[in-house]
């Protein structure tokens, strides 16, 4: 590896090639020229000034000052930080296995053969296309304490008024009314899902139902493990996209009540865009960064002992 | 599988279930944006939008009712002392309790300069009014910072109250003009604009020509990748995927320098120009159609002296149809619900894109107008749901792909 980098290793290499190996090469490059550009401006230098910022004071209003580790010191001794990435595990511990969960299960259904099956599906799958911020108004409506059918419906099924939380205006509800929220989307990993499904050959439980198997162990001993490479798919994505949760928030309680739901990439953004600490939001940013990394690569591993690739 | 009929019935009875959860927010939104506003706060809620109609100063109309009277009352024309003797005053229509109603005088409150006094004035009686009947005031379509002509009242009997079904269309139009207008200039001529259609003129562009560079872009990309053998390219799509792991918030405050120095901040640059160096996500899904397509097709081509270009070109993109339509489909999506983008990059309020604009609205407003914020969301939510009607199986076919090949 170490020898390529040397330019004349690596004009070496060219000279070596053929005359249709370089012209492969040039026109692969050429091809690929956008994304190069495009990594170079929007990617790779963002990525290498941000882990430079953040090490720095920056403002983005001034030149960036070193200030060494500072900014990493001071984010272990920050409340908010620990508050905000405690509340981001929250929602990701809760919401990513009861979404997979539910999403597995409305697929397995929506996988059966009965009448309308097309219009239960699209039915399942409308809220996805729903853009986030008009379902955060919609939602914010819904979970209204005074007036919002949630309560009201609640209420109906006997639940006494006294016992009805305000949701996004409890502390305590603010988080469990946002997960109900996101369950409402989880139309994307029930398709993923139930392409997962309809690709598991029928002969397996054919044979299952010779020997006898109940629903539950066909699911349990057939679906699930044929299923689990969508599965870890569908982890994987998961974790990416919870950790970096942040319109829902930002629109319906702005991180409160009491930073109930101050989600991390919340409190990143008001902190680079807000208060201008953009060295410190820096650094946020690459713990996060490194959190996402630790967190797929665990499911990998774990998922590298239970799912099962069809070779 | 074929099921046995109870367990089918059983299906059925889940799957609806589930639906009803699953629609009922979208029905709680449109019933909502259908509402006159002093219904969305009915508890417990009703369901039907109703206007009220009733005979007002001898027109029948449409009406609000303001609230009962308690006591019987009487409806007065008199003429009130002003505050300024010279200025000439107009008789004006007024309700009174009886009992503030003696000998063909009334007793006025008025005003003078900070203090409220009093006077008996003469007065003519217009109606008599009985405990029970109801204060109504003509109901107009126009927002309360909107001025015109005063509103008509009158007091009538509930029963010669009318209750008709009908949807508050007008909460449309006005949601449209709730956040008022801008001017626009164009070759000589001024237009006064609603912000919200100038929301969706700047949604739209940011998705048609993002989406018109991210399609060209990432085909082109995809088949370097796909098609073409070349030292290190396996690396090179490697770390394409790689960067799909990197959280936004790692790139967001370097990429606002970036801007900042190209001087794109408060301009929609940002937000449809890097579309045109491909999306990873994109080429990855072009690539992995480009592989399905035969070999053969294009060494053909090849051999009869087609240039590399040409064969992508000429072969390889009219073949790809459906994946560049999802990938079509996906951008477009994308950007019309994209919010942080937005938020960051955008700072005048006539470039903001609905859902910025959306946002910007109920922040200011939320919390009170229900019935208008309802009627911006469908607005918005509508025509992302009739494209999902007529592109449906490519789109979901798209979701599928990436799960099954990621």
């Amino acid at each position: 590896m170490r020898a390529c980098l040397r330019p004349g290793a690596a004009f070496r290499i060219i000279l070596a090639m053929t005359a249709s190996e370089r012209r492969n090469l040039r026109n692969g490059l050429l091809f690929i020229s956008p994304w190069v550009i495009g990594f170079a401006v929007f990617m790779l230098y963002p990525i290498v000034s941000s882990l430079y910022f953040s090490f720095c004071d920056y403002s983005v209003l001034e030149s960036p000052v070193w200030i060494g580790a500072e900014n990493y010191t001071e984010l272990v001794k920050d409340e908010v930080f620990w508050t905000s990435l405690g509340n981001t595990g929250y929602y990701a511990g809760v919401s990513l296995p009861l979404g997979m969960m539910l999403a597995l299960a409305v697929a397995i259904l929506l996988n059966t053969q009965v009448r309308g099956m097309t219009v239960y599906r699209t039915i399942f799958f409308l809220p996805s296309i729903v853009p986030i911020v008009a379902m955060a108004i919609l939602w914010l409506w819904i979970f209204n304490g005074q007036y919002g059918v949630l309560n009201y419906a609640l209420g109906a099924i006997g639940i006494p008024t006294r016992m009805l939380p305000t949701w996004l205006d409890s502390p305590g509800w603010a988080m469990p009314a946002l997960i109900i929220m996101g369950l409402w989307g989880i139309g994307y990993s029930v398709v993923i899902y139930l392409a997962g499904l309809q690709d598991i050959p029928v002969s397996l439980y054919e044979s299952a139902d010779i020997d006898g198997a109940s629903w539950w162990q066909k699911i349990v001993h057939i679906t699930i493990p044929m299923l689990s490479p969508v599965i870890y798919f569908n982890l994987v994505m998961g974790i990416i996209g919870t950790f970096q949760i942040f319109a829902a928030p930002y629109i319906m309680t702005n991180g409160g009540p009491e930073r109930a739901t101050t989600f991390y990439t919340l409190y990143l953004y008001n902190l680079a865009f807000g208060e201008l600490r953009m060295g410190y939001a820096c650094a946020m940013a690459w713990i996060l960064f490194v959190v996402i990394l630790l967190l797929t690569l665990i499911a990998t591993k774990v998922s590298q002992r239970h799912v099962h690739y069809e070779r | 599988m074929k099921h046995t009929r109870p367990k089918r019935i059983a299906i059925h009875a889940l799957l609806i279930t589930g639906s009803i959860l699953f629609l009922f927010p979208f029905v709680w939104l449109v019933f909502t944006s259908l509402k006159p506003i002093e219904q969305t706060m009915k508890m417990p809620p009703e369901w039907v939008p109703t206007a009220f109609y009733a005979q007002v100063q001898g027109e029948r109309m449409k009406v609000q009712k303001e609230h009962e009277i308690e006591d019987p009352s009487v409806i007065l024309v008199a003429q009130k002392p002003t505050a300024d003797p010279t200025a000439k005053a107009e008789p004006e229509r007024m309700l009174l309790p009886v009992a503030k109603f003696k000998d063909g005088k009334a007793h006025v409150e008025y005003r003078k300069a900070d203090q409220t006094l009093t006077a008996w004035v003469p007065a003519e009686v217009a109606k008599r009014v009985p405990a029970g009947h109801w204060l109504v005031r003509e109901k107009v379509e126009r927002l309360a910072q909107e001025t015109g002509p005063a509103l008509r009242w009158d007091c009538v009997a509930p029963d010669a109250i009318e209750t008709r079904i009908e949807p508050a269309w007008s909460n449309y139009s006005l949601a449209i003009r709730y956040q008022g207008f801008h001017t626009v200039r164009l070759l000589g001529w001024s237009f006064e604009i609603p912000y919200f259609v100038l929301y969706l003129y700047n949604t739209l562009t940011v998705a048609v020509l993002g989406m018109v560079g991210v399609v060209f872009s990432s085909a082109l990309v995809a088949y370097g990748f796909a098609r073409i053998r070349w030292k290190g390219r396996d690396t090179c799509f490697v770390l394409t995927l790689a960067t799909m792991m990197v959280p936004f918030a790692v790139t967001m405050v370097p990429l606002y320098g970036v801007f900042r120095a190209l001087g794109w901040i408060g301009t929609l640059k940002p937000l449809w120009v890097p579309a045109w160096f491909g999306g990873a996500f994109n080429i990855f899904l072009l690539r992995q159609f480009f592989l399905t397509i035969p070999q053969d097709l294009t060494d053909a081509a090849r051999i009869d002296g087609c240039t590399e270009f040409g064969i992508f070109w000429r072969i390889m993109l009219p073949l790809s149809k459906p994946a560049l339509a999802v990938v079509a489909l996906f951008h477009f999506m994308w950007a019309w619900k994209d919010f942080m983008g937005p938020l960051i990059f955008l700072t005048e309020q006539n470039t903001f894109t609905l859902s910025l604009g959306l946002q910007f609205y109920q922040s200011q407003h939320g919390g009170s107008e229900w019935h208008y914020l309802m009627a911006a969301a469908t607005m918005m939510i509508v025509p992302v749901i009739v494209l999902f009607f007529f592109t449906q199986k490519t789109f979901i076919q798209g979701i599928s792909t990436t799960g099954m090949k990621g």
